[in-house]
């Protein structure tokens, strides 16, 4: 009997090891998406060490150096790489600990609203009839409002803030997870497995979750790739218009915001957080576009 | 075809309810006492406080008080700005051809050079071009817009002085609005250089808001283009010997469109989005502008009518896509 679990136990590590291989073998062609998992990668260490990074701390105000350019150009100061700010706080400070709450909204947007996405699509699509029209309908609800706007209403009711932010982004993320989801599991319901899977007696628990989850996650994956990439642009900006990560923080949505006023007088304090925020989502987007080419045979190669 | 309207038109009644109990409650929701918050910090008296309650009907049970409001949405009553005392149905419609305006004329932008792109790109696969037009619509894709916006106002209001900043027209022309498009209005009002104004305003943010529509567009293009170009019929008709652009443009254009028509039209709320950030950055006095300023104004009745007014907008637009789909398509109507 042992021997037997573990040959089992042998055959699907081996799997998953040739799956994972098939995957990089597809995603690896697409050169796009390597650089964008280069540069990701570069990125999360930046946010990780970002305070043995820093040449400066990140709030410190030097009074003596307000709007310094850049070091290359005219009157720019080595000690300030990419200058300084109104208020004579070091830009490239700010951006390196700016990485970390974009890409930690990010990735609590995201699992936020996979995981409800999941457990609600599931429901849905399993059970169907009344349970599903309720929540299909409740997403339409979603659906019918701009997300940034709803956004932008949320954190006006909640109260503005990096939190409530991320929770209202999350909220109005969660419809396409859910659609996902339920559709994934509709089409995998009536199969043989699952049937098979439901004689042998497994609970509707184990069926949504261990049967038929593992048969959807492709596009869930892709999705998941392209909501983060559209959380990290929806915070910055609410935070540009207020309603995000409030000032002195320096997330990079909110630097835009402090930097409005002067962006004729000193193009460098708008340039380098815009700069960052397009790097990071076209990273991300990259890798998205390579996993939805590696993991989707439909669109593959098109 | 009429059983497929009435099915879709159907489908929106519980959707039309749920956006209105949301507008509804996000007013009670909030916290703190409205009427106090209109008070502000000078107080009221207890009177006065009784007499607003009744009057803004706080004092009734909820359910009367959901019925009361839904009525009064279908005899166009929207609430009232708690700022300016005026409807916010009138304000809606004061404002609204800015937006109209401005998304039109970035729609017409990403679509005019969305679809070419697209088309030829997918033609010329592999071909340098079609590597620059997918990385530029990448980047577009990716852009945060109001960065974007803040950019072309430093290059092209500042260094080259070719725009101004903000606005929709120079302060020196005034003219009565007939049609509410700024472009018409000013060519109808026969002053000289009113029209070159009204356009060196809007050339700036149409562009930013025309970017993410274009690149999804040019996307979208690209990819329904290959898909039908490799079909049977669009090699029959290579076979029978016609010519290239005419297969590329009577047959697969006509065919890979169907998807890109349903993009065109969920980029609807893309740039109900875009507008919001756009309209903030350049002052144009659009809806988007409008609600960003009553929520920090907390002017919550415009929020609420406002978010109610967009969302039915937003929802008669898919319908209309929805209904259009159909029509060119009619595999969809009879599922």
């Amino acid at each position: 009997m042992s021997d037997t679990t573990q040959l089992i136990e042998n055959v699907s590590r081996q799997s998953t090891k040739a799956v994972l291989k098939e995957f990089w073998f597809y995603f690896s062609e697409n050169r796009g998406a390597v650089l964008g998992l280069f540069v990701f990668l570069t990125l999360v260490l930046l946010a990780l060490f970002a305070p043995y990074i820093t040449p400066h701390d990140a709030t410190m105000q030097y009074r003596d150096a307000l709007l310094v350019p850049p070091a290359w150009a005219e009157g720019g100061n080595s000690s300030y790489l990419l200058g300084t700010d109104a208020v004579g706080r070091d830009i490239l400070s700010r951006l390196v600990i700016g990485s970390r709450f974009s890409l930690f909204v990010g990735i609590v947007v995201v699992v936020i609203a996979l995981v409800g996405g999941i457990i609600l699509g599931l429901v849905a699509g399993y059970y169907g009839g009344t349970v599903d029209t309720i929540v299909m309908r409740i997403m339409d609800i979603i659906l019918a409002f701009p997300s940034l706007l709803l956004a932008l209403v949320m954190v006006a009711l909640l109260g503005p803030g990096l939190l409530n932010a991320m929770i209202a982004i999350a909220i109005v993320y969660q419809p396409h997870f859910v659609r996902l989801t339920r559709a994934a599991v509709m089409a995998e319901r009536d199969r043989e497995y699952v049937v098979a899977a439901r004689v042998s007696g497994a609970s509707s628990l184990r069926l949504m979750f261990l049967t038929i989850l593992p048969n959807c996650t492709a596009p869930l994956i892709v999705q998941a790739t392209l909501s983060f990439s559209s959380a990290i642009l929806d915070i910055a900006a609410l935070g540009f218009l207020g309603m995000g990560a409030q000032p002195p923080t320096p997330e990079w949505g909110t630097m835009l915001a402090e930097a409005r006023e002067f962006i004729l007088r000193a193009w460098w304090v708008v340039t380098f957080p815009g700069v960052s925020i397009l790097v990071t989502v076209l990273a991300i987007n990259l890798i998205g576009d390579g996993l939805r080419d590696a993991l989707d045979p439909k669109l593959k190669r098109s | 075809m009429f059983g497929f309207i009435l099915r879709r038109v159907g489908m929106l009644i519980p959707t039309f309810i749920g956006v209105t109990l949301v507008a509804f409650f996000f007013i009670r929701l909030l916290p703190g006492d409205p009427i106090l918050l209109l008070a502000g910090e000078r107080g009221i008296s207890a009177e006065r406080y009784a007499e607003l309650q009744h009057a803004f009907g706080f004092d009734q049970p909820v359910l009367i008080q959901y019925f009361h409001y839904l009525t009064g949405l279908f005899h166009g009553d929207f609430g009232m700005s708690m700022v300016t005392r005026r409807p916010v149905w009138d304000e809606f419609f004061a404002l609204f051809p800015a937006t109209l305006e401005l998304s039109f004329v970035a729609i017409v932008i990403a679509v005019v050079i969305g679809i070419p792109a697209g088309v030829i790109a997918a033609v010329k696969r592999g071909s340098i071009f079609d590597y620059s037009v997918m990385t530029s619509a990448l980047v577009g894709y990716s852009m945060p817009i109001f960065w974007w916006a803040l950019l072309a106002i430093i290059v092209f209001s500042g260094w080259l002085e070719w725009t101004p900043v903000s606005g929709r027209i120079s302060v020196m022309y005034f003219f009565e609005p007939v049609t509410g498009f700024m472009l018409i209005d000013s060519l109808l009002s026969d002053q000289a250089g009113a029209f070159e104004s009204a356009f060196s305003h809007l050339v700036l943010p149409s562009i930013v808001l025309a970017t993410i529509p274009m690149a999804v567009i040019a996307r979208q293009t690209r990819s329904a283009m290959l898909e039908v170009l490799g079909e049977d019929y669009v090699r029959t008709a290579r076979a029978k010997g016609l010519r290239r652009v005419r297969v590329v443009g009577m047959h697969a254009l006509r065919n890979a469109l169907i998807p890109v028509v349903t993009t065109i039209g969920l980029q609807v709320g893309v740039l109900m989005a875009g507008a919001i950030l756009t309209e903030t950055i350049f002052s144009w006095p659009g809806i988007g502008k409008w609600m960003v300023d009553s929520i920090s104004r907390r002017d919550y009745q415009v929020v609420q009518g406002g978010l109610l007014m967009i969302a039915m907008m937003v929802m008669l637009v898919n319908l209309v896509v929805d209904l259009l789909y159909g029509l060119i398509n009619p595999r969809i109507r009879h599922r």
